[in-house]
């Protein structure tokens, strides 16, 4: 298999953004992946949220493991840089990227296996970091790849394609970015763009450690009877708290909802989430609470989707670090050489 | 009684880890450089905080001999747990200097030793009432006597004691008085100055005292990193430590109060050298620091660096392997894991610095060679160099030096309509060019991978594409070869079929051997290596004699294996001598070994003789 571009033909009146881009120009390779796939319209909705937020492409950095959902940021963002690192390695790599320029957008891709198995210990130290950055974990709860064995996010109990019982509990990866002190928590399913798109902007627009659990049916090895992770299975189990919309900053808001039933949360650019309840007692602020809810869920079966946690204020790992505004890229001999008279003083100080 | 022995002799203070003698001795060191006396001092110390047996030897040599000697002329012997081994290793006719306020049997002396006994403990008692002051002052009491004893100028202690303090005022006082204290009781006992003394030289001039990981931390903010990320292991944590303390110095922006640098303690090696690909990838200048262990873990991520040619530095201060080893011990046995690291068909730059003066040139000079290669480079120093203070050349920046950024596409040449390709041989030396993320909208974005690809970055699984980029790094490589720090050649003053090469640390132990040697009449051509890949001198040198020693720090002979296995060269001829015992090399085993082999090969064959 080698890449395929896409044709550059596009119809002439496509609707444009804020920048004159349109959808194509936030498209990447032609998808080498099983037609159908979960994972396809997750980047599809990669890209219809970089559309929407009017982002430069250029200004997004996408990283990845290894695995089938590592693959995907060939498909979606070609005029963005891409790496494609070791499995279950992404976060140390973004982190590392992060530090050296942050004023790009980080968008960390990576799968149940490579981030549940393999890199559960840089998924847990990202997240507790707090990296600016978007991690997606394409959640199949299998190994596609490698043809089918169960992933650590497998339902204790559910079943293989080739009917073998999985014996090992289920890895949560929300309660874990949320007990890791993410600052924006929250999960979709694939099936469901319209709510899927709203999610990966908030994520986007909120500075902090953002990480969505994107439920993404394997159709190949993963989507039967007895799979808790089938199309099917999602959603007849799904239960969303609540629905996000993202405003920008300049945006005036049109719908009027009800008094209580709208919650909004100002980001540090200036957007704005807005929250429509779903549920009632659901409060994505109260973290403890919050965790309370999807384990009470998880325990009747339930699948909790929408944005899961916000915190007001989040922290990242620059403010953490005190460093400078300016990306370290950018510095030269100039900021970053103490020179030869601090030298001379050094060796005046060792004799 | 013999002769004095006048600024060349070795003394040995045994203490107990956790005690507080790490100061006081090192003061003691300081104080024979500042009477213009070289010394070399070493740490020798168990992988424990508290209550093992720990040592420190200094050795004092006016000619500037700073390896190890081996033997010792006084032994300061504080610790009663390991007294028998420590008189054992007293040269005859050396000194044992012990604590006398306990009567001890004469069956645990020597006869063929003088005895120095200073009733250590019972000063500080009568002087001292708190405990933790009496074990404190202990140390700069016997330091007092010392300096009687050896002839040290108290002046010269007293101020140095003053420098070490002058944070804490209220300190200087009462050490001060405990270093009279023990000075003035061995004055009055002893018959001062003993047959070892320190006399006044200029033999140190401008040389600094020094440990390599603080030079190379300080090397890595000349040399421009901002991001460093690593995980703690002996013995190379100091160096990340270093590298922070120094850009709290140098790094903070005085206006704004915000830093220039970002140090992550990450969760372990794998992460630590993720983040350094990862701000490499991006444009920064990043490090990480480790030891044998942290290499291996390390490996995976290391080939992808060397195969998506990413800008990595990483320092192995290398200790005792394998596993954890001798994790507070010396050797050089990481050479073959740093050359070959990974899977696949790997091969990596190596630098061996000699002293802190090259691990600060070294390092600052890797982040070149780095980015101008666009692939990991390794400095390879070990622990001998790392932790402990080495006399060495002042530390040298020319301040017209500019960054080597290697071959980076701008905005504006992007803009102007520059072909880029990037895995594409523009200029026929193996490196092609990058663009940093986030430069132009539409132009110069790629895909980095750790699969295979096309000159132009796309995924490709087609056999010549993958050999095209093969072949293109081993052009590369040989790039490498040329710009590198060339070896150091030291010929003797006599022609000789006869050579020797070393690396790294052990060139001060080298210097005194080929001294020694040529002194006995055997004349060797020497040469240090300083870089891997090899370039021609190497091969040069070896093919221009019969017969070369090569001074390792390991089991395996790993550099002459990278000789034989990167220039086919006859193996016949190199001759390993190999010490790794833990210990740091010493003048007197290779003068030993190589004698051994001389006197061999001189010695005429036997004839047969029919029974």
């Amino acid at each position: 298999m080698t890449y395929i571009s896409k044709p550059k033909l596009r119809h002439p009146h496509l609707k444009t953004n804020k920048f004159g881009f349109t959808h194509r120009d936030y498209e990447g390779a032609v998808s080498t992946l099983c037609a159908g796939c979960g994972h396809d319209s997750i980047s599809a909705a990669i890209i219809q949220a970089c559309f929407e937020l009017d982002l430069p492409p250029h200004r997004i950095a996408k990283l990845s493991g290894i695995g089938c959902s590592s693959k995907t940021p060939t498909y979606f963002l070609g005029n963005s840089h891409g790496f494609n690192s070791v499995h279950g390695r992404m976060p140390s790599v973004l982190t590392g990227a992060n530090l050296a320029n942050r004023d790009l957008i980080y968008l960390g891709i990576s799968g149940d296996g490579d981030s549940a198995s393999i890199g559960l210990g840089q998924f847990a130290h990202s997240l507790r970091r707090g990296v600016n950055m978007v991690y997606i974990v394409e959640n199949n709860g299998v190994y596609g790849l490698t043809k089918g064995q169960f992933s650590a996010t497998s339902d204790r109990g559910s079943k293989s394609k080739k009917g073998a019982t999985n014996r090992d509990s289920a890895i949560d990866m929300v309660m874990l970015a949320m007990e890791l002190g993410a600052t924006y928590v929250a999960r979709g399913f694939s099936g469901d763009k319209a709510q899927l798109v709203p999610l990966i902007k908030g994520a986007i627009v909120h500075r902090g450690a953002a990480f969505i659990d994107c439920i993404s049916p394997c159709i190949a090895f993963n989507n039967h009877p007895g799979s808790t992770k089938g199309f099917d299975y999602v959603r007849e189990h799904n239960e969303a708290v609540n629905r996000l919309d993202v405003m920008s900053p300049r945006e005036t808001i049109t719908v009027d909802y009800q008094a209580g039933e709208v919650e909004e949360v100002t980001q540090h650019d200036g957007s704005v989430l807005r929250l429509r309840k779903l549920s009632e007692e659901y409060d994505v602020h109260d973290r403890v609470a919050a965790m309370h809810h999807l384990q009470k869920s998880k325990a009747a079966g339930e699948i909790v989707t929408g944005v899961l946690h916000v915190d007001r204020e989040p922290d990242d790992l620059h403010a953490n670090l005190n460093t400078l505004t300016a990306p370290f890229n950018k510095l030269t001999e100039k900021e970053l050489c103490p020179g030869s008279p601090a030298l001379e003083k050094f060796n005046a100080s060792h004799r | 009684m013999s002769r004095p022995k006048i600024n060349d002799f070795v003394i040995k203070f045994a203490n107990v880890n956790g005690s507080g003698s790490a100061s006081a001795n090192q003061l003691f060191a300081k104080s024979i450089l500042r009477m213009g006396v070289p010394v070399g001092p070493r740490n020798i110390f168990p992988s424990n905080i508290q209550g093992l047996p720990t040592w420190y030897e200094v050795r004092v040599s006016e000619a500037g001999y700073l390896g190890a000697r081996g033997g010792v002329d006084l032994m300061v012997a504080m610790n009663p747990q390991t007294w028998d081994k420590d008189l054992l290793g007293i040269e005859p006719g050396g000194y044992l200097f012990y604590d006398s306020t306990k009567a001890l049997p004469p069956s645990k002396f020597r006869d063929d030793v003088n005895i120095v006994g200073v009733p250590l403990t019972e000063l500080c008692n009568r002087e001292y009432s708190d405990p933790r002051q009496r074990q404190l002052f202990r140390n700069m009491v016997y330091v007092g006597a010392l300096c009687a004893l050896l002839a040290i100028d108290i002046a010269e202690m007293e101020k140095l004691i003053r420098e070490q303090f002058s944070s804490k005022d209220s300190l200087i006082a009462p050490n001060i008085q405990a270093l009279h204290m023990g000075h003035s009781y061995a004055s009055e006992h002893f018959d001062c100055p003993i047959g070892l003394q320190v006399r006044r030289s200029d033999q140190v001039g401008e040389r600094i005292f020094l440990d390599g990981n603080s030079a190379a931390a300080l090397g890595c903010v000349y040399g421009g990193a901002t991001v460093a990320a690593w995980y703690p292991i002996t013995p190379s944590s100091s160096l990340a430590e270093a590298f922070e303390r120094y850009c709290r110095n140098y790094r903070r922006d005085r206006d704004t109060g915000k830093n220039r640098y970002a140090v992550i303690q990450a969760e372990d090696e794998l992460a630590s050298i993720g983040m350094v690909i990862g701000a490499s990838w991006n444009g920064a200048r990043a490090f990480t620091c480790t030891s044998g262990p942290g290499i291996s873990l390390m490996q995976e991520f290391i080939g992808l660096a060397y195969f998506a040619e990413i800008p990595a530095v990483i320092f192995d201060v290398q200790r005792g392997g394998p596993s954890t080893g001798m994790p507070t011990r010396t050797q050089q046995s990481d050479l073959l894991a740093c050359a070959y690291a990974s899977h696949g068909d790997t091969k990596h730059v190596l630098l061996f610095p000699e002293d802190p003066h090259e691990c600060f040139e070294f390092a600052a000079s890797a982040f070149d060679y780095a980015e101008r290669l666009q692939t990991p480079v390794f400095v390879l120093s070990d622990l001998d160099i790392g932790m402990n203070d080495r006399l060495c050349e002042p530390l040298v920046w020319d301040d017209s030096r500019a960054y080597d950024r290697g071959k980076v596409v701008s905005h504006d040449e992007l803009e102007a309509g520059a072909e880029f390709g990037r895995y594409l041989d523009v200029d026929g030396d193996g490196i092609a060019y990058r663009t940093y993320p986030g430069t132009h909208p539409s132009r110069g974005s790629f895909f980095t991978r750790g699969t295979s690809k096309d000159r132009y970055a796309r995924y490709s699984e087609a056999g010549p594409d993958y050999r095209d980029n093969m072949q293109r790094l081993l052009r590369k490589f040989d790039t490498a070869r040329s710009s590198l720090p060339k070896p150091v050649i030291r010929e003797a003053p006599k022609a000789t079929k006869l050579g020797v090469i070393c690396y790294g640390s052990t060139s001060a132990a080298m210097t005194e051997a080929l001294d020694a040697l040529e002194a006995d009449g055997l004349h060797l051509d020497h040469m240090r290596i300083r870089a891997f890949p090899f370039c021609d001198e190497v091969i040069d040198f070896i093919s221009d004699h019969e017969r070369v020693f090569i001074v390792e720090q390991n089991r395996d002979a790993q550099l002459r294996f990278l000789l034989v296995n990167e220039c086919a060269l006859d193996p016949a001829k190199l001759i390993s001598v190999l010490h790794y015992d833990g210990t740091p090399i010493t003048a007197r085993y290779i003068i030993q070994e190589i004698s051994q082999d001389v006197a061999a090969l001189n010695a005429k064959p036997k004839k047969k003789v029919a029974p």
